[in-house]
Formats: structure tokens, sequence, C-alpha cells
């Protein structure tokens, strides 16, 4: 009699992981990888296909590939998308995927979810003109757009707990350890 | 538990390390008073009797309740006599203790879980120029040099401790994560009354679907001040404390806090949200529209239009950091392999299963919603007893299952 919510997320086998990793926290130890090969000026490519986890070597099904590039404004060639466009992507589709999964599992029916971001930023900052811009952006606004089977106060539950619960986010609003090497 | 297993006539005693009410005497801060209005004193047979049951009670009042209920209850207490040792013996547990050595055929633990400070290992990057408190040891704004403090935690300590130290003067910016927001007086009542009667106190610990995650919830935001206000954090940034983000690091003597504060608010809002709703439902299934005020929602959490992500600790204008990150248990002196890797007692509502005769009281979600609160004792102490006394009849196995409700 109760509709089935189909939003495309399989959450019974995320909670069975969850499930898995209380006894064996180690089990969720993952390695994430990209690769990136200067092409010309600043033009890049990165590519992404191992990774590690589960205690073993993964692949994805195929690799994924990510030119990225400067615009014209930037006196650039705009063969990709800017470095800090990714990471609103990064941003974007990570609470996303994270709308999806929090809604199968509170079992709302998602009809459409879009969400637009905005990212500020002086590029005084990155262009070395004064020492107290930072290089990054000063803040970054995310709307939502939900069209779902459930309440506002609800679909405004559903954002908050991805955000809550989201990689990405963690990693743009608190402080991440980067190591440098040359070899 | 003592007062019940007296009821029950089981022999026994009540080790105390200090005196009657000793965390209360030792490990509290001066201004402490209650956040549970007086009419929710209630032990067996023992309930508040002063003339204000909506005030609440300060450290003296507390300690004299206390030590009238040990005093009413003729309970066996052994002060100033600390275990050093507990540890499994053939029929039951062999104790070591300032008195000498205890034998037992069952044992309870009623050391809470707040016997330490729980202090995050970035402590340990703090600069030398400022000092580093713990709540534990924190006893009135008087101690604390002037300048600067830095408030880590927003529960309701945290809450506490920034507003007192903000009001003695000193400038107070208040690092908020996780926390739980609740207003102290809802359509005319107290917010714990709410929560007593519509049964949300009551909720059962194998009712609750992730209860690791609700035995680790935050205290909530609560004050006990004779006018019965609401110190939330929209009171203390509209007093002129600095609200932060989490403190996520301190990375060359600098603070780095998160810059998600805006959603630990939504998160508080919403969570407020619904427990609001779910004591309106029940005010209007119940019958209890007449009597209580019109609904009511509260203002948002206001998120600042500019949040600090970094303070720099060295530059003088923090003088004290003051955690208020939590407590925990200690358990060094239980040599009995029923602790996991968390440092945390493992039970099944209070009853040890896997060291047959061991109880714990008073624990966060012990067996309900309202345990670790001084009306919470008597249903878990009732409860557990019959369990222990059907253990010591032999019956262990058949006792665990009539467990009654």
């Amino acid at each position: 009699m109760a509709q089935v919510v189909n939003n495309g997320v399989n959450v019974e086998a995320l909670l069975a992981a969850r499930e898995a990793l209380k006894d064996t926290p180690a089990a969720g130890e993952f390695t994430w990888r990209a690769t990136c090969k200067w092409l010309n000026g600043t033009h890049a490519r990165s590519s992404v296909q191992g990774f590690h986890g589960l205690g073993a070597e993964q692949s994805h099904k195929t690799e994924f590939s990510f030119d990225t590039d400067h615009p014209e404004v930037f006196a650039s060639e705009d063969k990709g998308a800017t470095p800090v466009e990714l990471v609103l992507v990064g941003l974007a589709s990570c609470l996303t995927a994270g709308v999806a999964a929090v809604a199968q599992n509170r079992g709302i029916q998602l009809r459409s979810v879009e969400a637009r971001l905005e990212g500020k930023m002086n590029i005084a900052g990155i262009l070395g003109v004064d020492g107290d811009v930072r290089n990054g952006y000063e803040n970054i606004k995310v709307t939502f757009h939900v069209d779902a089977d459930a309440s506002k106060k609800d679909i405004e539950a559903l954002v908050a707990q991805s955000q809550k619960r989201s990689a990405v986010f963690d990693i743009i609003t608190n402080p991440t350890n980067v190591t440098v090497e040359v070899v | 538990m003592s007062r019940v297993l007296s009821e029950h006539g089981i022999d026994h005693v009540v080790l105390e390390r200090g005196e009657v009410a000793n965390a209360w005497r030792q490990e509290r801060w001066d201004s402490l008073r209650l956040l549970t209005p007086n009419w929710l004193s209630r032990l067996p047979g023992h309930a508040y009797q002063g003339c204000d049951p909506d005030g609440f009670m300060d450290l003296p009042q507390v300690i004299e309740f206390i030590e009238g209920f040990a005093l009413a209850s003729a309970a066996p207490v052994r002060t100033r006599t600390a275990v050093s040792e507990v540890r499994r013996i053939e029929d039951g547990y062999r104790i070591l203790s300032d008195g000498g050595e205890i034998r037992c055929r069952a044992l309870v633990l009623a050391t809470g879980a707040n016997n330490a400070a729980r202090v995050p290992d970035l402590q340990r990057a703090l600069p030398p120029s400022v000092q580093s408190v713990p709540a534990f040891n924190y006893r009135s704004p008087k101690q604390l040099p002037s300048g600067g403090v830095l408030v880590v935690g927003a529960s309701a300590t945290g809450v506490q401790l920034a507003d007192e130290i903000h009001r003695a003067g000193l400038p107070v910016t208040l690092c908020v994560g996780e926390h739980v927001r609740l207003p102290r007086i809802y359509r005319g009542l107290d917010s714990l009354w709410w929560m007593e009667h519509s049964g949300v106190w009551n909720q059962r610990y194998d009712e609750i679907e992730d209860l690791q995650r609700a035995r680790r919830l935050p205290s909530p935001q609560l004050v006990g001040t004779r006018e019965r206000l609401t110190r939330d954090l929209n009171a203390l940034s509209a007093a002129g404390v600095e609200l932060v983000g989490k403190l996520a690091a301190v990375r060359d003597g600098r603070a780095l806090f998160s810059g998600g504060l805006a959603n630990q608010f939504a998160l508080a809002d919403l969570k407020l949200e619904r427990l609001l709703d779910t004591f309106d439902t029940w005010a209007r299934e119940r019958g209890w529209e007449a009597q209580v005020g019109p609904v009511e929602r509260f203002a948002p959490t206001r998120v600042p239009s500019s949040t600090r992500l970094s303070l720099d600790l060295g530059s003088g204008e923090i003088s004290t950091v003051l955690w208020a990150t939590g407590y925990r248990p200690d358990y060094r002196w239980l040599q009995v392999p029923v602790i996991n890797h968390k440092g945390e007692l493992r039970h099944e509502g209070g009853v040890v299963t896997e060291s047959p005769g061991l109880y714990a009281l008073g624990l966060p979600l012990l067996r309900r919603r309202k345990s670790t609160f001084i009306n919470g004792a008597e249903a878990d102490a009732r409860e557990l007893a019959q369990h222990l006394v059907g253990y010591l009849a032999g019956r262990s196995g058949m006792a665990m299952s009539r467990l009654g409700r």
C-alpha cells in the first residue's frame, strides 16, 4: 500500500556497509587518486581510474578524464573549466548525491534536484597583488531547488543532513593536511 | 539503587571515595544550578519540599538534597572509601578499597560517565602563552587571567560558562559544533515538563534506532536561572559573545574554525522544530490545548554576516582556552574486560551481560532518555534491582526476560 520510494540509491547496501564497519573500522580506509599531466600553458589533463579500498586495489570501470584551463579573460585558451570551478563541481555533486541518499533512507521520493553554486573570489589574492586577500574563495553559496514528495521542513532537513555527511563539504569547510613533495 | 535494594532486603554497601554527593562538591563550578526545575528532583520517597518548585537548585541545595536522601534512606554508605580495583572472582567480585578488601556477589557501578574531562589532542598545539582549562577544572571567572576566552563547545556546560564569563567582563569567543537547542519555556511551561509528560524522556533504549548516536548527543543548551531565561546562541550573540565554527585545528599558533557553522545552526534549529512538533501533537491528542499557551516557534539561529575562520592564539587576544568538550568515564580500576575500544562500558540497558552480577546506573540513555537526570534514577534502579534480585536467587537467565516495562 505504501508507495515505494525509488531515488536510485541502494540504501540497504550502504546501511549494511555501515554495520560491517562498526566492527572492523580499518576496512573503511580508502585512498582516492588523481593524476595530472601538463599539456600547454594553463591547460592540463587529469585522470582518475584506480583507488584503494576494502583492503584491495580497485578500479573504476573506465578512466575518467578532466581537461582544465583558464578562460580567455585570463589571457588563456579556455580548453577546460578552471580548477576552482571543479571544486564547486565537487561540492555540488557531493551534496546532491547526499540529498538522494538521505531522501532514499528517509522514504522521500525526489522528482528533481538542482544545485546552483557561486564562489566569490578576489583575484588580487592569486595574482599576489594584496597579501591580505586570500587565494581561495571568500565564501561559497549553494542554492538548492528540490521538488519532492515532502514538506519544506523535511526538504530543508534533507539538505542539512547531506552537508553533515558530505566529504567535500568537510574538505572545504575544515582544514585538511596537504603535503607536496618533488621526486 | 541502595534505597531500592533495602526495600528488597538485599544486604549491601555503598562505597563513596569522598563524602556523600562527592561529585557535586568537588567537580562542579561554583555558580552551578541544576538545569532541571526543582519539581523534577524526585528520588524514591524523597522529593523537593521547598517553596520554589519551578526554580533551579544551586550547588549547596543539591548537596543538601542528596545528603537528606541518604539520611532518610539510612543508606549504608562508607565514605572516604575509594576503590582501587574491582576483579571478578568465582562467585562474584573482589574489591580493593581504602576500607580494605570487600567481596560481593553483585556489583552496581554508579560512578557515572563524567569522571574526567575529554579534551581533544589538538590541545597540545596551543602556544604556551595561552592557559588551557578543561571545564572539569573550572570553578569561577575569578580564576581566569584577564583577556579573551575561547570557549570550545556549545553544550549545556559551554553555553553556561560562556555566558557567565562574558558577564564577568571577559570577551568570549564560542566555538560551536554539533549542539542541541531547547528553549527554557515552551507554551508557558518548562521544556522539561514537556519532555517528561509527552513521553520523549521515557523513550527506551531499545526503541531508539541509532542508540550509539543518541547516547553521544551533547547536553541540551539549558540553564537554570531565577528568571527562567533561555540562554541560547541567539541570546549569547545578542549579548556580545562571538560565535565561530567548531575548532578544527591549531596550526602554527592559529586556531582554525570550521566554515560549516551555518549548517550546525540549521541542524539544531530543525531538530528543535521536530521536537516541538512532537510536543504539539501530544498536547493536541491528549487534550492539553486549553491548559498550555499558544503554539510558538523560535527565530532561527542567526548566522553572523561574516564569521572568523581563524584566530591568532599568540596575538594576546586570547588568554584562556576553556574546553567544554565533554567528559568521559574512568574505568581504570575496573579489571573486568567489559570496556570497549572507546573506553565505554558494554552493557544492555544497564545489565553488563558479559559479566553476570555487574550492573551500571546513570550512564547516558542507560535505559531511557532520562537515565542521566535525577528523576530518571528511580525507574532504572527499580528495574535493574529486579534483575539483580533474580540473579542472586540463581535465575539470571530467566530474570532478563522478566524485566518489565
